[in-house]
């Protein structure tokens, strides 16, 4: 298959007290396997409400167009099945479980999507091999395993966690939702060979960021600009590069 | 979004026929006629061939019960009792009674097998080892209560070896009068209060547990109680003494059949512990709640209280209440003796029309006495919840402590939750604090989850178990293992 997501046409609104609101207004976008894309686009254009519709949120509602994931209808999916079927989600602001502990929470986590996928389930030894492995390439402190999943972490530690759960997980296509944001030069490096560790032929990412530099580790085959709730600009690295020297003005003047 | 929708739908229709442990046993009943005067208790002494003394106590209790009127400032709410309309006695018709696991009548064991009532004592009467290099566990004692008469209690010669007692209380009557006598009432007065009172007029069984000076009980206690029979009140009565420097772990546990009629409940649990003793007491209760429009279920209105007599006894109450259409229940601690110390851990958790009005009561009398409370509430559905607690710090006290930490949890907008301390503090030199929260299960916890690949029902389960982690590592194993499951059971349904 030459698609991995296939995005067409998409429209979706929020209720913003009680008027929908029009967030994402047409949304065209191919993601193939094996690829790495990046949406940049300014504050509040719409790129969370994005990830949040593809990963299927219950608070927007789609008014038209398709997402179809490996040839299947990912609108009309739960969340879960959406994770079971390959999708991960590394959130902006990710969120805090109290007394959740963080591995038990990755363990639920990882047998659940196995179970939907047939894979057997790890058991306690297994999964402490598999995640000892992937906290020691996050460089991530052992006791981060102890804890509740991401209350009380940093900034930077919050962000490593997406990405360990990323790893674990073992997605088909990951959407990491500007991950590289606050995090210092070596959490960037930490974060970017993390997703660079699951590049495969397998294995896709969509990248929203701001910056030129996780996109320098990364080397995305395009970059989409966003603007408005539409995707009005796609090219090569360089449009990235071009944004980070320009601004965006130069597109949205364009696109006016 | 109709697919959720769907899916909610789905899930409600689960959430009825969740509860598993709802079938009825075919057991040939012997049924008093329906009705409470005196005659229904002198024929409930008789049946249990008990003393005079034991049927003037009774009847000492019926005659302040009449006098006395129900409660009414718990937040509960019921259609009125008739309690005319209640058989208050039923037994399994008996076959010259019981006296091993292979005269139990099987259809019984079979019961027990649905209700996975671990069954690992019969494996261990019947002489199997525990295999080389696997852990040698606990056993676990099992005083079953089924309906109104025990019908198989195990072990009890290894007690009796340790010079403990465990037997149902009715055989205590008859056996160890002098014990009961002395401490039967001594905590909870026959007139205690109006459910109390009718407990001590009707009771028909319940556990008795001796553990005498300096003897660490050698196995966790466990009783399973059951409701079976239509329109029979169950008045339970235990009674546990613990001398000095001894120990016990005592596990009550219990499921009921699913029926449409609420049956009435009024147990009556009483704790003695002397110098240096210690008594810790588990429940995990899942009685039938009634249905999703809150038809049926048990009233549970029971009296629970323990007294520590000497200087530095300890006694622990944990409670997971996951059951019951009311739940009317404040297990409580009288700290008398120097430094004793008591301690409340409680799970409540209520999900479509369920009431529940609970909490402990702390008396510091004695100087240096200690006290922890640590009370979770979990709401859910159209249900209802209160947490009601009292401290009450007496002049002599000096140097008493309480720490009382409430959390509250609710899922979904149509329930409620409500915290009722009061303190009392008469002695200055005394500390007591109190902290409490209330919470919800956001959208973004959910949907957080979900996204990761866990079902809504795992979700809620995860974070309610992590709610209530602080109540849930004082259980012992299997019940800590068996009350997880409970909570995700009792609130599948509850989220969407
Ligand atoms: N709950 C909400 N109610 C009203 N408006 C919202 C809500 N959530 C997001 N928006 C609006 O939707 C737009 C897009 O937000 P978002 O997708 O977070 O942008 P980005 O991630 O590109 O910064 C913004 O204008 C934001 O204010
Ligand atoms: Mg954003």
């Amino acid at each position: 298959m030459s698609e991995l997501l296939k995005i067409s046409g998409l429209h979706a609104t929020i209720d913003a007290d009680g008027t929908p609101k029009e967030i994402l207004r047409g949304i065209d976008l191919v993601i193939p396997p094996g690829e790495v894309h990046a949406i940049m686009g300014p504050n509040g254009c719409g790129k969370s409400t994005l990830s949040y519709v593809l990963a299927g949120r219950d608070d927007y509602e789609v008014t038209s167009g398709s997402a179809l994931f490996s040839g299947k209808d990912l609108l009309t999916m739960e969340p879960e099945e959406r994770a079971a079927a390959g999708l991960f989600l590394a959130f902006q602001s990710p969120v805090e479980l109290p007394g959740v502990n963080n591995a038990n929470f990755l363990r639920t986590a990882v047998n659940a999507v196995r179970r939907a996928r047939g894979e057997p389930e790890l058991d306690a030894v297994g999964f402490l091999k598999a995640v000892r492995a992937a906290t020691k390439n996050l460089s991530m402190a052992d006791d981060m395993l102890k804890r509740n999943v991401n209350v009380g972490f940093s900034g930077g530690e919050k962000k490593r966690n997406e990405v360990l759960q990323m790893t674990m997980l073992q997605p088909t296509l990951a959407i990491l939702d500007e991950t590289d944001s606050g995090l210092d030069v070596d959490a960037l490096r930490i974060v970017a060979e993390g997703v660079q560790n699951l590049r495969s032929p397998n294995f896709s990412a969509l990248v929203i960021t701001h910056h030129q530099k996780l996109l320098d580790y990364l080397g995305p085959d395009r970059v989409h600009v966003m603007a408005k709730g539409r995707i009005i600009r796609s090219g090569g690295p360089e449009l990235a590069k071009q944004i980070n020297e320009e601004g965006y003005a130069a597109f949205l003047k364009e696109a006016a | 979004m109709p697919a959720i929708t769907e899916t909610r739908e789905q899930v409600e229709k689960l959430g009825q026929s969740s509860y598993q442990w709802g079938f009825e046993t075919d057991i040939e009943m012997d049924l008093a006629p329906k009705g409470l005067n005196e005659d229904i208790i002198r024929l409930i002494s008789t049946r249990k061939e008990e003393p005079e003394w034991m049927l003037e106590w009774r009847l000492a209790a019926y005659r302040s019960w009449l006098k006395m009127k129900e409660p009414t400032w718990a937040k509960v709410t019921h259609p009125p009792i008739d309690y005319q309309d209640v058989h208050y006695y039923a037994a399994p018709k008996k076959k010259n009674g019981p006296k091993s696991l292979e005269e139990v009548d099987p259809e019984l064991l079979r019961t027990y097998a649905k209700l996975g009532i671990p069954l690992h004592e019969q494996a261990l009467l019947a002489g199997v080892e525990v295999p080389e290099g696997e852990e040698a566990r606990m056993p676990v004692a099992v005083d079953a209560v089924f309906d109104s008469v025990s019908v198989a209690t195990t072990f009890r010669k290894n007690l009796a070896e340790a010079g403990v007692i465990f037997c149902p209380i009715s055989e205590a009557i008859r056996d160890y009068p002098d014990l009961v006598k002395q401490y039967i009432g001594s905590v909870v007065p026959v007139a205690d209060n109006f459910y109390a009172a009718l407990n001590s007029a009707v009771f028909t069984d319940g556990s008795f547990v001796f553990v005498p000076k300096g003897v660490r009980c050698p196995m966790e206690l466990s009783t399973y109680f059951r409701i079976n029979a239509r329109n029979t009140g169950q008045f339970e009565r235990t009674l546990i003494i613990v001398e000095d420097r001894a120990s016990v772990s005592y596990l009550e546990g219990c499921t009921a059949p699913m029926r449409d009629e609420n049956q009435l409940h009024a147990a009556v649990v009483e704790l003695v512990a002397m110098e240096d003793a210690s008594i810790k007491y588990s429940t995990v209760q899942n009685w039938y709640p009634g249905d999703e429009n809150g038809r049926g279920g048990i009233y549970n209105f029971v009296t629970k209280r323990g007294a520590c007599r000497g200087a530095r006894a300890k006694i622990s109450w944990t409670q997971v209440e996951t059951g019951s259409a009311i739940t009317w229940k404040y297990p409580s601690c009288i700290l008398q003796g120097e430094g004793s110390v008591g301690e409340f851990y409680s799970v409540a958790v209520t999900n479509n029309h369920q009431q529940a009005d609970t909490g402990t009561k702390m008396l510091h009398l004695g100087r240096n006495t200690r006290s922890t409370i640590i009370a979770k509430t979990i709401s859910a559905g159209k249900s209802d919840s209160t947490y009601r607690g009292q401290v009450k710090i007496m002049p002599k006290a000096s140097g008493a402590r309480n720490f009382t930490q409430c959390d509250s949890l609710l899922i979904g907008d149509q329930c409620g939750a409500h915290t009722v301390p009061y303190i009392e503090n008469r002695n200055m030199a005394a500390r007591v604090e109190h902290e409490a929260t209330t919470s919800k299960i956001s959208e973004d916890q959910m949907f957080y989850c979900r996204q990761r690949g866990l079902s809504e029902e795992d979700a809620v389960g995860l974070i309610v178990n992590g709610f209530c982690k602080d109540v849930l590592k004082e259980l012992p194993m299997e019940f800590a293992v068996e009350a997880q499951k409970l909570l995700a059971i009792s609130l599948e349904g509850s989220v969407g």
